[in-house]
């Protein structure tokens, strides 16, 4: 099983806050990490720091190594724009382009070009409009809406039901062709037929991607995930196979939180 | 005196309905007043033609053409502008310092009276920079004054793009640059937009920096270029009112002027809402 | 303020119910031998009332924790409680049915007399309720390390129920007048044999529910300790104790 993303001592500063206190984590390929945790314990935050979202927030400043590929992303020296590009990222709330359907999909690749190696060297050129409809449809597949939507790309992004939006925001992740994808509370906003889709779908990513999902419900976590890691006030607590968290916590701690009796 | 609820209900928003009819009547009294005050001279001919025989006869095309191009050298000028600034304000320059320098300089800007901006156009576009009283000195005022309007439609309008679009454009690895040109400019349009219907409406009627910048009162012929002379409507109208050779009887021209130059002005917004119409349905949210 | 108060007042419901549940087997039990004992046939009422009360926890309790699961999805330490409890009620209601039996076999003063004469069924019944009680405490307690020594008595157990079985034969061929006794005699030492298996599975679940492992029977460590026998001396009923 090889490692995905290894985090060493990841510390994060909001101005004086210390948000992350020295996380040093390892999340394995193909599998379903869930991150838990009371509100406020840092998650969200962690997760931000892999894609360098971070990078967005004024005052906010990131110690440590976050190691995917072999490589530091956080080092000065790394393509902020080609990590983005490897890993993705779908938020709590669906926030598709309020663009076609297609356009929605077909902006990423588009940004990005087609990589191809010519005399050697590394080129990229843009797509060809049958190329972009490939991955429009095949990405629209993969996220499990294209026959809801495929008599409709030209309408606009926002027409869809919320389960759809965020579906679609899925697919418009997916079209970069990622390794690793990053969802952040993606149900929190869904009712329950909506969210039990998008989890069959995160567990049927899992064949082709990394997954590591933030969620404030254990339930969830319980039910999709490999890996489950338990923060609490910007501390890793525990980390294990979710069905020994969910049925043998280690940390007394852990098992406060999970029973509920954190007061 | 103590009244039900229901009642003070129904008394407050009489006084708001009152309030609303009272602006939609103080407009159809002016409108009334410059329609049967001018509609009689009003004419294919008073549109097309040049001034004859001091402004008494003939037409007031130099003036539509002369404000034209003013609204023409301030779209262009103020618009880029504006908007660049706006760009800087909202996405560059968040929360430091510099950028409630910035905020305060422009608030104080709108603040100005337009004799002043009249007086800052002679001083540098006519003395200064050696313009003369020509249509790009006129012009170039003009921008200046409205350019602290344009600023803050264009920012409130960039600031209202959701962030939670731009998180999502860089989250599949655009650049800030990308970003705001795919994203937050498109989604912006309709308010910059409004932005430009308001600073070109305000553009079009000012009078005062027009008059230390060179209009002129009376030309029989169109302007050759920008560094040319020029007349103006709302110019010509004061200049009618007061100073004309016999004010009773050409009170029918200045009426009239009144009206093309409201004309005018709404003819620019109505394309102005047109456009922002379309990228309003474009980008439904 | 912890959170989750119906949750926490279901597992405090259910924690008192198998509580007395369990109290309430051991008691039965109990008296059963101490009716032989004594040949205090008045105990037989209590022993059926306490039968029936045994049986009415079972099926609440059943109940009970079938509607934590479907409400309040319990898991770590609540989970294994559940599942505990659940399986312990099958092995707790056997206490009290076989208590039962016991005191419906044994009817008059013959059967009494035999009893006493044979020392080893004494020996046996001393330490089926010894394993008894302290599968019960061990549940209290939630204490792995003595759930964990249960299995060790219970061949003693299985032991001492061959030499009884061989003895009574022996008895019963001597005279055949006392078959009839002989054969009580036999059942009685097969439902304490009974008790005592039920009690070691009730000591594997209280070591999952405390450790989450599963207790491995054929470890055998081969200390056999026999712990006074208090049957005979008329002990005082223990009180509930006071749980976490």
């Amino acid at each position: 099983m090889t490692i995905a993303i290894h985090t060493e001592d990841l510390h994060v500063y909001f101005d004086k806050n210390h948000a992350l206190k020295g996380v040093s984590m390892d999340i394995r390929m193909n599998e379903v990490t869930a991150i838990i945790g009371p509100s406020g314990c840092g998650k969200s935050t962690f997760i931000r720091c892999i894609n360098r979202m971070n990078d967005l927030i004024p005052g906010c400043s990131v110690k440590g190594k976050v190691m995917v590929d072999g490589e530091d992303i956080n080092d000065d020296d790394a393509d902020v724009v080609d990590v983005r590009r490897r890993i993705g990222m779908v938020f709590q709330k669906p926030n598709p382009f309020p663009k076609s359907i297609y356009e929605n999909v077909a902006y990423g690749p588009r940004l990005h070009g087609v990589a191809e190696m010519v005399d050697g060297k590394l080129k990229r050129r843009k797509h060809t409009k049958a190329e972009l409809d490939e991955i429009v449809e095949h990405s629209l597949r993969r996220a499990a809406l294209w026959e809801e939507v495929k008599d409709r790309l030209d309408k606009s992004g926002t027409s869809l039901s919320g389960g759809q939006q965020q579906r679609l925001c899925i697919a418009r992740t997916l079209a970069v062709n990622p390794e690793i994808i990053l969802f952040d509370e993606p149900c929190s906003a869904l009712d329950p037929i909506a969210t039990a889709k998008i989890e069959d779908l995160l567990v049927d990513l899992k064949k082709d991607y990394t997954v590591v999902i933030v969620t404030h419900s254990m339930q969830q976590a319980a039910r999709i995930s490999d890996k489950t890691a338990f923060f609490y006030l910007g501390d890793l607590i525990e980390m294990g196979d979710t069905k020994q968290i969910f049925e043998k916590p280690q940390k007394e701690l852990t098992e406060q939180y999970i029973t509920g009796r954190m007061g | 005196m103590m009244l039900s609820r229901r009642a003070t209900e129904m008394v407050v928003f009489a006084l708001f309905r009152s309030c609303a009819v009272l602006v939609v009547l103080a407009l159809l009294v002016l409108l009334g007043y410059m329609l049967t005050g001018g509609l009689e001279r009003l004419s294919i001919e008073f549109l097309t033609e040049m001034p004859r025989r001091a402004n008494t006869q003939g037409g007031i095309l130099p003036a539509i053409v002369g404000t034209f191009y003013l609204m023409v050298i301030v779209l262009a000028v103020s618009v880029p502008i504006g908007i660049m600034s706006a760009i800087y304000l909202v996405e560059y320059e968040q929360s430091s310092w510099m950028g409630q320098v910035f905020k305060l300089a422009i608030y104080n800007l709108a603040g100005v009276p337009s004799i002043v901006y009249g007086l800052l156009g002679l001083g540098i576009f006519v003395a200064y920079l050696g313009l003369g009283f020509s249509l790009i000195s006129a012009g170039l005022t003009l921008s200046i004054m409205t350019l602290p309007l344009m600023i803050s439609s264009a920012r409130e309008a960039i600031a209202a793009v959701p962030g939670t679009v731009r998180e999502a454009s860089y989250a599949l690895g655009a650049t800030k640059w990308q970003t705001i040109w795919h994203h937050v400019l498109p989604y912006a349009l309709p308010g910059i937009f409004t932005g430009i219907i308001l600073s070109v409406s305000r553009a079009a009627g000012e009078t005062a920096p027009l008059m230390l910048t060179g209009v002129a009162m009376s030309l029989h012929r169109l302007p050759d270029s920008f560094f040319d002379s020029f007349m103006a409507l709302p110019y010509h109208v004061f200049y009618m009112a007061t100073q004309s050779s016999d004010l009773l009887a050409t009170r029918p021209i200045q009426y009239a002027t009144a009206l093309v130059l409201l004309l005018l002005v709404l003819g620019m917004n109505l394309f102005a809402i047109v456009l922002r119409k379309r990228y309003r349905d474009k980008y439904r949210w | 303020m912890v959170p989750r108060t119906t949750f926490n007042r279901e597992m405090e419901e259910l924690s008192k119910e198998i509580t007395e549940m369990a109290n309430a087997s051991k008691t039965a039990f109990e008296r059963s031998v101490q009716m032989i004992a004594d040949m205090d046939f008045s105990l037989r009422e209590e022993i059926r009332a306490l039968d029936k009360r045994i049986y009415e926890l079972n099926e609440e309790i059943d109940k009970h924790c079938l509607d934590i699961i479907a409400l309040h999805s319990p898991v770590a330490g609540d989970l294994r409680l559940i599942s505990a409890c659940l399986k312990m009620v099958e092995d707790l209601n056997r206490f009290g049915r076989y208590a039962t039996d016991i005191a419906e076999l044994i009817d008059d003063f013959e059967e009494g007399k035999a009893f006493k004469r044979f020392e080893s069924l004494r020996t046996m019944s001393c330490l089926v309720v010894g394993i008894v009680d302290d599968a019960v405490y061990s549940f209290l307690q939630r204490d792995a390390i003595k759930a964990s020594h249960l299995h060790e008595r219970d061949d003693a157990v299985d032991a001492l129920y061959d030499t009884i079985f061989r003895e009574i034969l022996t008895y019963m061929m001597e005279d055949p007048r006392k078959i009839t006794v002989g054969i009580d005699l036999i059942l009685v030492a097969r439902y304490m044999e009974r008790v005592a298996d039920h009690a070691c599975n009730i000591g594997e679940y209280v070591y999952h529910m405390v450790t989450g492992e599963r207790l491995d029977p054929k470890l055998r460590t081969g200390n056999v300790e026999q712990p006074a026998c208090r049957i005979f001396e008329h002990p005082d009923p223990r009180t509930e104790l006071d749980l976490k």
